[in-house]
């Protein structure tokens, strides 16, 4: 017969060796040839923490209880490992990239590295936990009053409590002395790590023996365990939906919420391959835990007698049938599934108090200019998380005293998962909304907490324990209303999907809803950013714009936290990086971002942020670095669109400039020629009367002669004339001091008057006139528009360069007006001209063969103007043409 | 000629392997959730009620299945390297 001291015996040995493989795991790794300890293997192994007490007994006590619900705890997370490349790969990237110590950490960090919200996600994890850790204290307990019972010895509540502290303070001994060796920065406790691991092994092997030994030695085989299964007094099957997919729900979300599964599923992970190779090994598993439930739990009830606890099947059935080794094994199997979880439960909530909660306190109360010790604070985290896993072993032990211990296992586990998943909206929110803010998450996260407190937390420390039976009937207050289960008066649901169901929906809206209408601020953005495209931005964003501070006090504080071995290394390498003598390195703002993040993986990204910030003096990122960096899409879009608009409209402004400034020169460079050619106009003339009223003054010529100089002279005067009456013209013209007489005449007529004035019909000029221009009348002033008609017939005749010249004139008749084209059979007016010909003084052609001072077509555009029409130059015709719109009837304001 | 122009359709191929294996490996959970929901079904008829075994076959059965299909996608997924994913 297994005495008690027997077992205590064996379970001292078993903790012995447990010692043994987690100090020689600690000396490998320091050796630094501790490559298998970051295998797959070994990681799988360590999420098996899942499976605490609460699988190896309570699970069969669920089957016996409510049939095959139970297998909904494993279902959920099954789920989500197989879902690995949704949430839990972008979780792990996002660990390893921000150097994320704890589920508190990774909320308060992505949420602007926010003190108060890694407090709040402490809080709930510390609250939720509690239960949890009560749970494991009170299973081992009932293991060992088990023995005690089979010793003869029956334990009365005193035993059952001060069992429950031993193994309490057994456990803080053994978590402070492996969890909390070093600061690590990557908070991997190696030690611990392969004690986890062997205790999965022993549990499954433990369990599967039990298995074995009911299926093939009580039942006679697999055939035979069905047929006891169907026979059995339990109902496998007897569901309300609501409850088997909240269930699943809620555990498949406690695997990413619990902190002891964020500490191994994300913190402790090496390589982000081993989730793939985790994504099955970890629900096969979870299948093998769960695979003898249903036949313990059936044999169970058939042999034991009626009012055993079901939770203790595992143990007892052994024991009962006198296998006195395999229930031996069963108990070390349910105290491993135990211890592991606790351990691993308290360092990463031990993390999330004093990185969160006790350093900011601590950093707050003392001024900073006191004088410093080197490792100071470090010396004050290491404290703090022994004292809080002493702390947090203590609220386990109240809650198992205050809840009487005798509750359902798994009752008290989905209390605890249901407290734990309300860090869930902000997480997922936060991982994959970039709107989420700080205030939504802060808001979210504690309505769920006050909900789940008062319709799950508070109730179940059984009717009437904290919040009286009279609140659970009638409300606090008499508000019907606010009865803890059945809020909104919803009565008749399942208290516990009752509470996931409105905590979780609350939560959730207050933090979508007060996302939607708050701002966050630059860092939360930055952030925010960084967690959400965590695949794309592979390098991190730097943080610091400027690096004020000096490397020493950089180097004090890193010792203070780290210990100066530590801080100096990094500062050595920093140094030998940028390739400086001594071991102070420059200060870069890379160099303050990697220190930050060694820090953070220390104390957490809050603290680390806030101390680096005292040093370098006010926040660290401004708006325009936001800008740049985290890839505000929809400005950056906008602000190039902008950019663009701009561009094309400098660059028309550009092309119109150009334009002007080509014509500018070139009327310029005609404006040159004209002077010259003015001047030379004014001058042969001037010459030619000059030199011939010399010859006429000095009278010694003949009469014919003199007839004949006078006549010159009478024909030089005239040309001089006619090209100062010309400019006259045009300054009036454009001046518009014109005087206009206004004549109603026939358009033929015009023509021929302009054609016979122009100088004829006669030589070889051949002007071909459109034959119908009788009944074209026009009101308008005639005289200058037979200007414009006979300069426009002299032109051709002077420029026309066919060898048998020719001018066609046609009308056309277009509604108000008439359009009048005279096109010759010369080669046209080059392109680049044709904007010119109609400015003042110019000139296509040399000078040389025109007669006039190139003020023709300026006159004639003047004039037409004037006559309400215009004149312009007509492209395509194989010649130069030219086309004079002419209103009917001129309009009166012309 | 032909040679090369097989070469390249056959590393086009790898890599719209690989991105159909990603979205299967997304869709897979859905079709988890799915088959565990069917059970509610069964509610329905309370004379078509399973025993205890057909019950406990199902479920365990899904689990199966659940577990060897992302064995074999972990498998097809060995080459690549999730460190550095395409979006």
């Amino acid at each position: 017969m297994l005495g008690i001291n027997t077992v205590i015996a064996f379970s001292l040995c078993y903790v012995a060796f447990l010692f043994f493989v987690a100090f020689w795991a600690e000396r490998r790794a320091k050796r630094g040839n501790a490559t298998w300890l970051h295998s797959p293997l070994i990681y799988t192994l360590s999420l098996s923490i899942y499976c605490t007490a609460w699988t190896f007994y309570g699970a069969v006590g669920y089957a016996a209880r409510s049939g095959l619900e139970f297998v909904t705890i494993y279902l959920g997370p099954t789920l989500m490992m197989i879902g690995w490349w949704w949430i839990l790969r972008k979780l792990v990237r996002i660990g390893r990239a921000q150097r994320i110590t704890s589920i508190a950490d990774l909320v308060s960090s992505r949420f602007g590295k926010s003190t108060s919200l890694g407090v709040i996600v402490t809080v709930i994890s510390v609250v939720a936990a509690t239960p949890y850790i009560a749970l494991q204290l009170q299973s081992v307990t009932l293991s060992f009053a088990v023995f005690a019972q089979s010793g003869g010895q029956l334990w009365q509540d005193a035993d059952l409590n001060a069992t429950a502290t031993w193994v309490a303070v057994g456990l803080f001994v053994f978590t402070v002395i492996f969890g909390t060796r070093n600061l690590d920065a990557n908070e991997r406790h190696h030690g611990i790590v392969i004690a986890i691991a062997v205790e999965a092994v022993v549990k499954l092997i433990a369990l599967l023996a039990v298995g074995v030994f009911v299926v093939w030695g009580i039942a006679g085989g697999p055939a035979e365990m069905m047929q006891r299964i169907d026979n059995s007094q339990i109902v496998l099957w007897d569901q309300d939906g609501g409850r088997w997919i909240s269930l699943i729900f809620l555990s498949g979300a406690a695997l990413l919420c619990l902190p002891r599964m964020f500490q191994v599923l994300v913190v402790e992970n090496a390589d982000e391959r081993h989730l793939a190779i985790a994504s099955w090994a970890f629900p096969t598993y979870l299948f093998l835990m769960s695979l003898f439930v249903v036949p313990i739990a059936v044999v169970g009830l058939d042999l034991l007698p009626v009012g055993s606890n079901p939770d203790l099947f595992v143990l007892t059935v052994p024991l009962q049938e006198g296998k006195q080794g395999l229930a031996m094994l069963s108990f070390l199997g349910g105290f491993s599934s135990a211890t592991s979880m606790v351990m691993v439960a308290t360092i990463a909530l031990a993390t999330m108090v004093s990185n969160h909660i006790v350093v900011p306190v601590w950093l707050s109360l003392r001024p900073s200019q006191q004088a410093v010790i080197s490792g100071d604070i470090r010396h004050v985290i290491l404290l703090a998380r022994r004292l809080s896993i002493a702390g947090v072993l203590f609220l386990g032990l109240v809650y198992y005293r205050l809840s009487g211990g005798g509750t359902a296992l798994a009752a008290i586990g989905l209390v605890s998962f249901s407290g734990a998943v309300q860090i869930l909206p902000a997480m997922l929110g936060g991982v994959f909304w970039r709107g989420a803010t700080r205030l939504g998450a802060a808001t979210g996260l504690l309505i769920g907490l006050t909900v789940w407190l008062w319709t799950l937390f508070l109730p179940s420390f059984g009717d009437a324990a904290l919040i009286g039976q009279t609140v659970l009937d009638q409300g606090p207050f008499g508000m019907a209303w606010a009865r803890p289960q059945a809020l909104f008066g919803i009565v008749g649901l399942d208290p516990l999907v009752h509470g996931l169901l409105w905590s979780m929906l609350l939560n959730t809206a207050g933090f979508i809803i007060v996302s939607l209408v708050t701002f966050p601020t630059p860092l939360e953005r930055l952030q925010g950013a960084q967690f959400v495209n965590v695949f794309e931005h592979s390098a991190a964003a730097p943080a610091w714009t400027t690096a004020a501070a000096g490397a020493e006090d950089l180097l004090i504080m890193a010792q203070r936290i780290m210990g100066s071995e530590q801080a100096q290394a990094i500062f050595e390498r920093e140094a030998v990086r940028q390739g400086k003598k001594g071991f102070l390195p420059e200060v870069t703002p890379s160099f303050v971002e990697l220190l930050e993040r060694d820090l953070a993986g220390s104390v957490g990204a809050a603290t680390a942020h806030a101390m680096v910030g005292q040093l370098i003096g006010g926040s660290g990122v401004s708006v325009e670095d936001l800008i740049a960096v985290a890839d505000e899409a929809a400005q950056i879009l906008e602000y190039s669109s902008r950019l663009e608009a701009k561009s094309a409209e400098q660059e028309q402004t550009a092309r119109a400039l150009r334009e002007a400034n080509d014509k500018l020169t070139a009327l310029s460079i005609q404006k040159d020629a004209f002077l010259s050619q003015i001047s030379h106009e004014l001058r042969t003339p001037m010459t030619s009367i000059r030199s011939f009223s010399d010859i006429l003054r000095d009278g010694e010529i003949g009469l014919a002669e003199q007839k004949r100089y006078s006549g010159i002279i009478h024909d030089e005067a005239i040309r001089l004339t006619g090209l100062l009456d010309d400019l006259l013209d045009l300054s009036v013209l454009e001046n518009g001091q014109v005087m206009l007489h206004v004549k109603t005449g026939n358009l033929g007529q015009l023509l021929e008057r302009a054609i016979g004035a122009a100088g004829g019909l006669g030589d070889a000029f051949e002007i071909r006139s459109a034959p119908d221009l009788g009944d074209m009348r026009v009101t308008t002033d005639l005289d200058r528009l037979v200007q414009v008609f006979i300069n426009l017939i002299a032109n051709a005749r002077k420029y026309c360069d066919a060898q048998t010249p020719c001018l066609r004139i046609s009308c056309a008749d277009h509604g108000d007006s008439y359009l009048i084209d005279f096109i010759d059979n010369g080669s046209g007016i080059a392109p680049e001209n044709q904007q010119l010909i109609f400015e003042k003084f110019s000139r296509v052609a040399d000078g040389s063969k025109a007669g006039g001072a190139g003020l023709g077509l300026a006159i004639c555009r003047e004039i037409m103007r004037r006559l309400g029409g215009d004149i312009a130059y007509l492209n395509g015709q194989y010649g130069t043409a030219f086309r004079v719109t002419l209103p009917k009837e001129k309009p009166a304001d012309c | 000629m032909s040679g090369g122009r097989k070469a390249t359709i056959f590393l086009e191929q790898a890599g719209y392997r690989q991105r159909r294996l990603r979205d299967a490996l997304r869709v897979w959970p859905v079709f988890g959730c799915i088959l565990l929901v069917v059970p509610l079904l069964w509610s329905l008829d309370p004379s078509g009620q399973p025993g205890n075994a057909a019950a406990l076959t199902y479920v365990f059965g899904v689990w199966v299945i659940l577990i060897a299909v992302t064995v074999l996608m972990a498998w097809a997924l060995r080459g690549d390297d999730p460190s550095n994913p395409k979006p």
